[in-house]
């Protein structure tokens, strides 16, 4: 699974990192730092962190 | 042999997410949504924000569907007048009659307006802020040279809108509402007096604890009279005073309308299994708190009764009798006007009688616990980044925490 964040309308609110802590995280200056290819087996919570963007910055590309 | 057929009817981020989460629930037939706006659905908070500020285009708001969803069919610039629920049956605006075996209500909400005196239509310069044309309307109007504005009401949209107004360099941004302080009944005093504080720094005015009498002007709005006498000069106004459940359609089917639509803690509408409600129209009870109905106007809700609402009707519909346990969102919501933010985690409502700092200063970045029974029900997160994630800290031990029902 490819994940795409498009960091032109990421604003850092980190909603993804709650559903998705193993794809996305937040660094010490609260910026966004994601695994561009995670494992399959973690595509429900990747579309989950997708669904609940503020931005709706992140895209799943198969 | 006829297929059967969900209907959604809304075409919003609610019944988007709706029809997402049926196929994601394993729903195999079809699936139809209707909508009254022309678009496909898109994201709504940036229309107060980034998109009326002109820094990011009107088509960024569009929502990327599910692939799961390529074969829904969607009905847009075409709504629902009337239903009839126990023969299954929608009524559409050209009198077309469909039927359903399963209906998700999805209608939202749309922009209370105020009754008064003067000027009204779409050229008066009275705007509201719901869907891309407002924002639209508003943008065009709000980049004129030397522009007066004045908003109407000192909540979510309200103080972003005066926030926005102001970056794009409106020097005459005044906000206008019957409470003493903006968002005084969402966030309490505490924060209430920080964030008007802080909007007066960066140029907006206030008129509080006063409400709107009348517009002046004949064809276009040239002043708005308060109720105590003062005029203040306009030539935009911005109506931000709460919203009106989009509902009429649901009438004479005996149902509880009278503040969105009542549904049961599985989501599902006058105790009819095959209809479910989702979104800011649904009122519903939340397990995690006292239990009360409540409709709740958050970004998060959609995505939420939508799962939850999916799996009750296609759980009915295909037969499976599992029972999901009550529906127990943990709210959350942000708000952005100028620099910083506001992040909320639980339901500070609930707990605007017991409020306390929880870390920083209200003058800077703070963080705010809010208090029922001495016990944690929700946190407001306002300033920079460091308070945002300090409210984040807090979330784990909202989730954790046992129902508030004794």
């Amino acid at each position: 699974m490819k994940v795409v964040v498009d960091m032109n309308k990421c604003q850092d609110h980190g909603q993804c990192v709650f559903s998705a802590p193993d794809v996305f995280q937040l660094d010490d200056n609260g910026r966004l730092a994601y695994v561009s290819d995670p494992d399959d087996a973690l595509r429900d919570e990747v579309e989950e962190a997708a669904d609940v963007c503020p931005l709706q910055a992140i895209r799943i590309e198969d | 042999m006829t297929t059967e057929r969900i209907v959604v009817v809304g075409a919003s981020m609610a019944g988007l997410r709706a029809a997402e989460q049926l196929r994601a629930a394993g729903w195999t037939g079809t699936i139809t949504v209707i909508g009254d706006e022309p678009h496909m659905p898109y994201n709504r908070p940036p229309l107060s924000k980034e998109v009326l500020a002109g820094k990011a285009p009107f088509e960024s708001l569009a929502f990327t569907p599910r692939a799961s969803t390529a074969d829904v069919e969607w009905r847009l610039g075409t709504s629902v007048t009337a239903a009839r629920l126990a023969e299954r049956v929608v009524v559409l605006d050209d009198g077309t009659e469909l039927a359903f075996d399963g209906l998700v209500v999805a209608t939202g909400m749309r922009p209370r307006r105020l009754r008064c005196d003067g000027p009204c239509g779409p050229d008066s310069g009275r705007h509201t802020v719901r869907t891309l044309a407002d924002a639209q309307g508003l943008r065009d109007e709000l980049t004129r040279p030397g522009v007066r504005v004045v908003v109407v009401g000192a909540g979510f949209i309200g103080c972003e809108v005066a926030a926005t107004a102001v970056g794009l360099g409106v020097t005459e941004v005044t906000v206008v509402d019957p409470e003493p302080l903006p968002m005084l009944r969402p966030l309490g005093e505490l924060l209430a007096r920080a964030l008007h504080k802080r909007h007066e720094e960066r140029g907006v005015r206030f008129a509080l604890g006063t409400g709107v009498f009348g517009f002046e002007g004949e064809d276009r709005v040239t002043g708005v009279v308060l109720s105590d006498g003062t005029v203040l000069a306009a030539d935009v106004v911005v109506e931000s005073v709460g919203s009106v459940a989009n509902t009429e359609w649901l009438d004479g089917n005996g149902l509880d309308l009278s503040d969105g639509v009542l549904t049961d803690e599985q989501l599902r509408v006058g105790d009819l299994p095959y209809v479910v409600a989702v979104g800011d129209v649904a009122r519903f009870p939340n397990a995690r708190y006292d239990g009360v109905p409540r409709r709740v106007e958050h970004w998060s809700i959609p995505g939420d009764t939508a799962k939850h609402a999916a799996r009750s009707l296609v759980a009915h519909l295909t037969g499976a009798d599992a029972e999901a346990g009550p529906f127990a969102p943990l709210p959350t919501f942000w708000s952005d006007q100028h620099e910083f933010r506001l992040q909320s985690f639980g339901a500070p409502a609930l707990g605007i009688g017991d409020v306390r700092v929880l870390d920083g200063d209200p003058d800077g970045d703070v963080l705010v616990g809010y208090h029922a029974d001495g016990r944690l029900v929700g946190v407001v997160a306002l300033g920079g980044h460091a308070a945002t994630t300090g409210a984040a800290r807090y979330r784990a031990q909202l989730l954790k925490q046992p129902a508030l029902t004794s």
